[in-house]
């Protein structure tokens, strides 16, 4: 009995060092090791959220204009909502605020960023997506009152910010089908970083 | 007893005695009792470097840090509207879009499953953005001090994907945090699927309010935006989302007239640690200390130049040397009183040197080293020993 004992208990060591053998790889190349228990088929953890809670979190916008709401708004009613709620910052018609510069063009084909004393990066030369500027504005601004502006507000005052950069004309209405229309000057420029697919290093 | 009266009676106790037989210059008194959380010695101020028109940067005093560990209330901060007050038990993950499953997971659900745990830096892309700008008397902290390391804690996104399920084109997640500014970073699901954790822990507690209490998106190797703190909301899609921090902002404008978007990885650096501004050193022998990392695997090898680049030395790395890590380096070097500049450059595992700024700006122009600037950093040592911040290029 006993000597059975001890000869499964040396078996058991066997497979403990040849596990350990083949595990020993992954140990050393992961910091997190490998797991030696297999994961269940769900853990059944955590509940599902419903379509009204989702809703209200889901404000996000994409460059085919994916998640706009509805509403409306041009440069005439953006610039008074600038006026009183965002040129102490920005300065008077985007430009001499204490904070980012938002108005600012450049001739075309002119795109002078990786030089030195680059121009100012604005809506108009470098913004590469109008719907980023509505996501940006809903989510983030004004400053010290996120979430405070309406979307025909967010329209209005995207839409001022593009008559300003020269993007559109001051009277177009912008909604969630003509926002996403507009190709920014930029817009061509951006490519995705594929340094690791192609070899090059810098 | 208050510590107070504690320590008040024992000197009374003290006095008593040393009026019968000792003198006061050898007698010993205990010290405070144990307390319920610890502190610095009263000797010791190290303190993280406020930057930012808003204050919205904290750097980290590298130049007074040992070991490869930062601790959680020196880690370098970096918000875009200051830091929200979340009460955990309010708290949720979401998981929705292009997933079989939606969640909603509370922080207990999450702290239920497999855990893992592992040490690596976090660094902000725009670290050494004022490489250019900086005079003689900057110290590392200010130049480099946009880089921290910690032991993070949490259950693998891979896990909780796996929960969800992902549908056929699911490319793309977008990692919301619940800040003011509800900061938002399109990642890539390759990188979710690999290596990427939803972190609760810091250094064995609960993540600092100001790194992302209660819930911190890590990303190994990834420029620090992308890991986003206070997270609350992940939406799976099938194409990135632009935000304004991929768009406008972390990008790199080349000079072929292209700007390079999700240039996420951090790629290897090294910076000497100590001597650097505002030491002085004397002849005679010193060790030459620093930390070097890469966003592409481990530190194979760091050289350091006492002689401003003509001769390279190889340091001794000193373990442990961990995948995305800052791993520590030193070399002992003896000062012969001349002036000198002492420099320093990392080697990863994948091959890949950190470059001299004249290199980078070579390849890509100086106007794009706004972010991704990792090349060599300099420290001039006068000939009083002064040690002063030197711009190589
Ligand atoms: C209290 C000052 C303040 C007010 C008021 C304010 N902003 Fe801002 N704005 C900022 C700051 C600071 C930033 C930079 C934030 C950052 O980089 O994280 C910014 C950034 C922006 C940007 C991004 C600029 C760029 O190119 O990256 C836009 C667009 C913007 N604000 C629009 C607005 C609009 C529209 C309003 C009015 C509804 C507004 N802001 C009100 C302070 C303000």
């Amino acid at each position: 009995m006993s000597v059975q004992l001890c000869r499964s208990a040396k078996t058991a060591l066997g497979l403990v060092v040849i596990i350990f053998f083949f595990c020993r790889p992954a140990f050393a190349d992961s910091q997190e090791g490998s797991s030696l228990h297999e994961h269940p088929e769900s853990f059944g953890l955590g509940t599902s959220p419903t379509e009204a809670e989702l809703a209200a979190l889901d404000t996000d916008i994409r460059p085919d204009g994916k998640g706009l709401p509805k509403g409306q708004g041009s440069a005439r009613e953006g610039k008074s909502i600038y006026e009183l709620k965002c040129q102490q910052c920005h300065g008077l018609e985007g430009e001499g605020g204490i904070n980012d510069k938002l108005v600012g063009t450049l001739k075309d084909g002119i795109f002078p960023f990786a030089e030195k004393d680059a121009p100012k990066k604005t809506i108009g030369n470098y913004w590469p997506y109008a719907t980023t500027l509505f996501d940006y504005i809903r989510r983030t601004m004004p400053y010290t009152q996120p979430g405070s502006l309406t979307d025909d507000e967010t329209y209005s005052l995207t839409a001022y910010l593009l008559y300003l950069n020269k993007i559109i004309p001051e009277d177009r209405v912008l909604n969630s089908d003509t926002l996403p229309a507009i190709t920014m000057p930029a817009h061509h420029r951006f490519k995705n970083d594929n340094r690791t697919r192609s070899g090059q290093v810098l | 007893m208050k510590r107070r009266h504690f320590l008040k009676n024992m000197t009374a106790l003290g006095t008593t005695s040393l009026l019968v037989n000792q003198s006061l210059a050898e007698t010993r008194f205990p010290g405070p009792p144990a307390s319920t959380t610890g502190t610095r010695s009263s000797y010791e101020n190290p303190q993280k470097t406020l930057y930012g028109q808003m204050q919205t940067h904290g750097l980290t005093p590298l130049q007074d840090l040992h070991g490869i560990i930062t601790p959680s209330d020196l880690h370098f901060e970096r918000h875009h509207s200051g830091i929200p007050d979340i009460n955990p038990e309010q708290h949720y993950l979401y998981i929705h879009g292009l997933v079989d499953k939606p969640l909603k997971l509370s922080i207990n659900d999450l702290k239920r499953f497999p855990s893992v745990s592992r040490i690596c830096f976090i660094e902000c892309a725009g670290n050494c953005q004022d490489y250019f700008k900086k005079g003689p008397e900057t110290s590392l902290q200010q130049v480099a001090g946009m880089t921290s390391q910690s032991e993070w804690t949490g259950v693998r996104l891979s896990t909780l994907l796996r929960e969800t399920g992902l549908r056929k084109n699911a490319n793309w997640l977008l990692a919301e945090g619940e800040d003011a500014a509800l900061l938002t970073r399109s990642i890539p699901v390759e990188k979710a699927m690999d290596d990427a954790i939803i972190a609760y822990a810091q250094n064995g507690e609960a993540i600092r309010p100001e790194q992302g209490y209660p819930l911190r998106l890590l990303l190994p190797g990834w420029e620090g935006s992308s890991c986003v703190k206070w997270l609350r909301r992940l939406e799976v899609g099938d194409q990135p989302w632009m935000t304004r921090e991929e768009t406008v902002k972390y990008t790199d404008p080349l000079k072929d007239g292209s700007v390079r978007q999700f240039s996420m990885i951090m790629d290897a650096r090294s910076v000497i640690t100590a001597p650097t501004y505002p030491h002085q050193i004397e002849k005679g022998w010193h060790e030459i200390r620093g930390l070097a990392w890469s966003g592409r695997g481990k530190i194979k090898k760091v050289e350091v130049s006492t002689d401003g680049g003509s001769h390279w030395l190889p340091t001794q790395l000193q373990g442990p040397v961990l995948s995305q890590a800052h791993t520590r380096f030193n070399i002992p070097w003896q000062w012969n009183g001349n002036e000198t500049l002492l420099l320093s450059r990392a080697t990863d595992d994948a091959g890949y040197t950190q470059p001299m700024v004249q290199t980078l700006i070579a390849a890509r122009g100086i106007g794009s080293l706004r972010y991704h600037n990792n090349g060599v950093l300099g420290w001039r040592v006068k000939s009083d020993g002064r040690i002063y911040y030197e711009i190589v290029a």
